[in-house]
């Protein structure tokens, strides 16, 4: 498994919070709906799990414009770090080792640049969470589909769970399915239109019956969820069950040794 | 689902904020028009009927909470529910009035959800307007401008898994002149429900999508769980009133035939409409559609509530109860008067099945009783305790396996003579229902009795002719037996 170190810019007691990143092979993403072309998917580097509670302390404590009281309002609804007892003070109700949820786009996104990363595209998430245990596309395979849809028969009242609880899938990444939602860098790019203003035309065919006139798998019913999902959010949403986790690319002349 | 029978503080505010409307409205729609908050209730009640005569505008506050609750005694599901509660509560509204509707989705819940109202004209029904992240609601208006009774529901993607999960309830918008007055009025919703296991099968069940996709439910239920709307829960009127049901279907696949055993309805609003059919025994009630049925209480008993496409009933939960009480009416039903010996002409007795031999005079083998006892349980008891003695959850109780039969068969004997009545606790359920009298002999209760011990997993063991002639000599007191007996 390739292996990179996570790019340091903050001090050396962030060396306990060394995320792990994996290697996602090529692949092609097909989107859900048939009017879009299928899109290749590159080589890349995504954390082996979800940001957890504490990395995300790290981040804040770094760079404090990010305090839940601080946060500029244009960018973190009411719930951002709701579960947190205080600004620098997980509590009870945020475990160091789950992952950090309540959390808007522009805040994880601004995670990922301080840590030199970015947010994967939806593409490139969705093209690594397709992964089971031993095969890299399960498209068809319904005892995978049954074990995501049963995530949903768990109310997210029952809370969040430690990274790396579920399942670790072929490319070495825990917790694609079963644990929280996760952010894409476009999130509100998976339906017929990239216009997110254009809000009707957008949502319409995520509705009744019409909601799978144009899909390419009207049995993929989880993806349906997360498309769902993702289109109801503006990028301030801060909700429960909702985090994420860094990509990269992958270094051009990779070294011969993991480090 | 049963969730709770007290209502929530929400609703208590909405009820209060109802009295305490003196706001006049200042928005666009529905300008200088009267604020009332709507009534919401949980099935089985009805909103009260709308009295004034002019339009208001109505401010609906609806939430959606992911939570889990009861299907089925012992069997739990994560409901995705309207108000909490399955059905969604049912909502009352005036023709021409200005309803302004916020959906509220829980900061907890996992999902987006939206709501599309039957009784609204415009896109989707609301489903855009009101499509709502966890943690934040939407606020949409609307005019319902046609009366009738309309389904409203989830049509969030994927919309199927979203509305077989509890996501549904009705809207009753009522014509400018009100609807005629009745005695009572109930709330009753069909729906059906995908487990992965059986039915019945304990514990917390999740969704089936293969099930789902064929059309193939493992529970049909009336108010969103098994025995919602019977024993305990079943609702009641007195003869000489009229009752009219409110029935939706959420489906999300089945259309219902809807019936009501004991009785005729006097009317029937066609499909939810206008239009009046009268004199109807079943009416249809297709998925994500309702009708309103009226009846006259005529004669006391249990009317029982079903889809009579019959299986859902007895197998699948869609049974309900409807207690009328009151003097006998036995002009228009008798009661039975008489039970005599019927032997056609030229007629013999039939062998379907091979028994085994009888010795006139001496005692049936144990292998007799059980030849005989089958054939009693199957004309007698078949149709309660079902062809494999388990009963029908929360409804009858099992005989298989049964750890009340087996502690103590004599008390299964004095409840086939006496009968019984009042609560029962069956392998750790609850029980409460009537059972009548057996009109069958002495010798038919210890051959059905030593059927039912040596069958099914039960601890075996004989019950004797003369044993059940002392337990019908001794009376149904040392049981706790017969009917009126509490």
């Amino acid at each position: 498994m390739w292996r990179a170190a996570i790019v340091l810019l903050g001090t050396l007691t962030c060396a306990s919070a060394l995320a792990e990143q994996v290697r996602v092979g090529e692949g092609v993403y097909r989107p859900l709906y048939r009017n879009e072309p299928d899109q290749p998917v590159a080589a890349f580097l995504l954390d082996e799990t979800p940001v957890t509670n504490e990395e995300f302390l790290q981040f804040v404590a770094a760079v404090p414009r990010w305090k839940r009281s601080t946060a500029s309002k244009l960018f973190v609804d009411d719930h951002y770090l709701a579960h947190w007892a205080g600004d620098l003070e997980l509590g009870t109700n945020a475990q160091p080792d789950h992952p950090v949820t309540h959390v808007s786009w522009f805040a994880a996104r601004a995670y990922a640049k301080w840590k030199g990363a970015r947010l994967p595209t939806l593409a490139e998430w969705e093209w690594a969470a397709s992964a089971s245990e031993t095969s890299a596309e399960t498209r068809g395979d319904t005892n995978f589909l049954r074990r995501i849809l049963n995530w949903y028969s768990k109310p997210a009242s029952t809370g969040t769970q430690p990274v790396r609880s579920t399942y670790k899938n072929l490319w070495g990444a825990w917790d694609m399915h079963g644990s929280v939602w996760e952010w894409v860098e476009d999130f509100n790019s998976s339906l017929v239109t990239g216009e997110s203003r254009a809000d009707s035309s957008l949502e319409r065919p995520m509705f009744c019956g019409s909601g799978a006139a144009g899909a390419a798998d009207v049995e993929d019913y989880a993806a349906f969820m997360r498309f769902a999902l993702r289109s109801s959010l503006t990028a301030r949403s801060a909700t429960s069950s909702l985090g994420f986790r860094c990509a990269r690319d992958l270094p051009r002349d990779p070294p011969e040794d993991s480090l | 689902m049963n969730i709770s029978k007290s209502y929530s503080p929400r609703l208590a505010r909405i009820a209060l904020g109802l009295f305490a409307a003196a706001a006049l409205s200042t928005s666009a729609s529905g300008a200088t028009l009267p604020v009332e908050e709507a009534v919401l209730t949980h099935a089985p009640n009805v909103p009260p009927p709308i009295t004034r005569r002019t339009p208001a505008k109505v401010v609906i506050n609806l939430e959606v909470r992911e939570l889990v609750g009861k299907l089925a005694d012992g069997v739990e599901y994560t409901f995705w529910t309207f108000g909490s509660t399955v059905p969604g509560p049912f909502i009352r509204v005036r023709e021409g009035d200005h309803v302004e509707f916020h959906l509220h989705n829980f900061p907890d819940n996992k999902l987006p959800h939206n709501i599309d109202l039957h009784a609204v004209t415009g896109p989707g029904g609301g489903a855009a307007a009101s499509f709502t992240a966890p943690g934040h609601t939407s606020t949409f208006n609307f005019k319902p401008i046609n009366p009738g009774l309309y389904v409203y529901h989830c049509a969030t993607a994927p919309v199927g898994m979203h509305v077989a999960n509890g996501m549904y309830g009705l809207i009753l918008v009522e014509p400018e002149h009100g609807l005629p007055p009745v005695d009572r009025e109930f709330y009753v919703m069909q729906s059906e429900f995908y487990t992965e296991g059986a039915y019945g099968e304990p514990g917390l069940q999740t969704f089936s999508m293969n099930k789902a996709l064929d059309e193939r439910p493992d529970y049909v239920v009336f108010n969103g769980s098994v025995g919602a709307l019977a024993g305990d829960n079943s609702i009641h009127a007195k003869t000489g009133e009229t009752v009219r049901l409110y029935v939706g279907n959420g489906g999300p696949n089945l259309v219902s035939s809807f019936h009501v055993i004991g009785e005729i309805f006097d009317k029937v609003y066609i499909e939810g409409g206008d239009r009046v059919n009268a004199n109807i025994q079943t009416t249809l009630v297709p998925a994500g559609g309702s009708a309103i049925v009226e009846f006259k209480c005529e004669a006391p008993g249990t009317l029982v509530l079903v889809d009579h496409s019959i299986f859902r009933a007895f197998n699948k939960g869609a049974l309900g109860m409807l207690k009328v009480e009151g003097e006998p009416n036995t002009e228009i039903f008798s009661g039975k008067t008489m039970d005599s010996v019927y032997q056609p002409e030229g007629r013999s007795i039939p062998h379907d099945a091979p028994r085994p031999p009888r010795e006139e005079g001496k005692a049936k083998t144990l292998a007799q009783q059980k030849a005989d006892g089958e054939a009693v349980y199957k004309q007698t008891c078949f149709a309660c305790h079902q062809a494999t003695g388990q009963g029908i959850p929360s409804v009858f109780p099992p005989l298989a396996k049964a750890d009340y039969f087996n502690e103590d068969p004599d008390r299964a004997v004095a409840y086939v003579i006496f009968g019984r009545e009042g609560p029962l606790t069956v392998n750790g359920a609850q029980y409460n229902q009537v059972m009548t009298p057996q009109n069958i002999t002495d010798e038919q209760i210890a051959d059905v009795i030593t059927y039912v011990l040596n069958t099914w997993g039960n601890k075996g063991g004989r019950m004797t002719v003369e044993r059940v002639r002392e337990i019908r000599e001794g009376g149904p007191a040392p049981f706790g037996a017969g009917i009126g007996a509490h």
